[in-house]
């Protein structure tokens, strides 16, 4: 390999921007689409918003808001060269990001029980607004969920990365990028948690 | 190989622990006021949501998206995103409006 090494950290992290604005442009438009909604149909929301665990949803906040800031200080930590810290910052951002899941598992299941899950019986039943409710909770929270999955995976292959020195203090643009796609996995839970669970 | 390295990056301030550590105490003051506002009233849970929560969604994006150490494209970029869905949404209530 010749010395010379092409390396563009602004034109990397720019790429993860505009990824990150289609991903802003996905859900903003399940966002419109749920002002329209609620618009419409303010009463049946009121009462869905009723039927979710609200407590359940601000732990979950709770638990992604400090995911955010173990990744964003592990950043700092590889800045510094510290390896252990910054590798124990990254595993609490894991372990958060399971709790997050465990916890939304725990949500889900309890909603099963009662009946309600895309295309149930029981859902049939209840008003249209309702229906158009948890089928908007199913598929915002679900398409969430599976992000997520995605964050943890990526965040997964950094912790590695880290670990054999293939992210160290003069290079470290991977873990940046994977931080930013974690921090907008926070900030559309940010939304998600008054749109849905405060919504009562 | 990395002497050939010309990242200029080296050379910028890097924020500290503390920084973000106070970024997270007020995001997490700012969502206990969240949920606050959502016991008084309906009205004061709906302006909750329209001020807190983008005010929470800014501080992730500007603090540990590093938005504030970044040139002005990163935030056109994102202004130009957020105001497209801007006119998406005017315009679907504007349909609505009169329809």
């Amino acid at each position: 390999m010749s010395g010379h090494v092409h390396r563009d950290d602004l034109g990397s992290r720019l790429g993860m921007w505009l990824f990150l604005v289609t991903e802003m442009v996905l859900f903003g438009g399940l966002f419109i689409g749920y002002s329209y909604m609620r618009y419409r149909y303010p009463a049946e929301f009121h009462h869905g918003g009723m039927e979710l665990n609200a407590t359940l949803g601000v732990i979950n906040t709770l638990v992604l808001l400090t995911s955010s800031l173990t990744v964003v200080l592990s950043i700092v930590a590889v800045q510094r060269a510290e390896k252990q810290r910054a590798m124990a910052l990254l595993s609490t951002t894991l372990v958060l990001g399971l709790t997050f899941l465990v916890i939304k598992g725990f949500e889900w299941s309890a909603k099963f029980h009662h009946g309600l899950y895309p295309n149930s019986a029981h859902l049939a039943t209840l008003p249209p607004g309702e229906q158009v409710f948890f089928g908007l909770y199913f598929t915002m929270t679900g398409l969430h969920g599976v992000h997520v999955i995605a964050g943890l995976s990526v965040l997964g292959v950094m912790l590695w990365w880290v670990a054999t020195d293939r992210i160290r203090q003069d290079r470290y643009i991977h873990l940046e990028n994977s931080g930013l796609y974690w921090h907008l996995v926070d900030v559309i839970w940010i939304f998600l948690l008054p749109l849905f669970y405060l919504a009562a | 190989m990395n002497e050939t390295l010309h990242s200029h990056e080296a050379h910028i301030e890097h924020p500290g622990y503390g920084t973000f550590i106070g970024v997270w105490l007020l995001l997490l003051l700012l969502t206990g006021c969240l949920v606050g506002l959502s016991h008084v009233s309906q009205s004061y849970a709906v302006w909750g949501l329209l001020t807190l929560t983008p005010l929470k969604a800014g501080l992730v994006f500007y603090y540990f998206m590093h938005l504030k150490y970044e040139g002005p494209l990163f935030k056109i970029v994102i202004l130009v995103t957020l105001g497209t869905l801007l006119i998406f949404f005017a315009l679907l209530f504007s349909d609505v409006a009169f329809r």
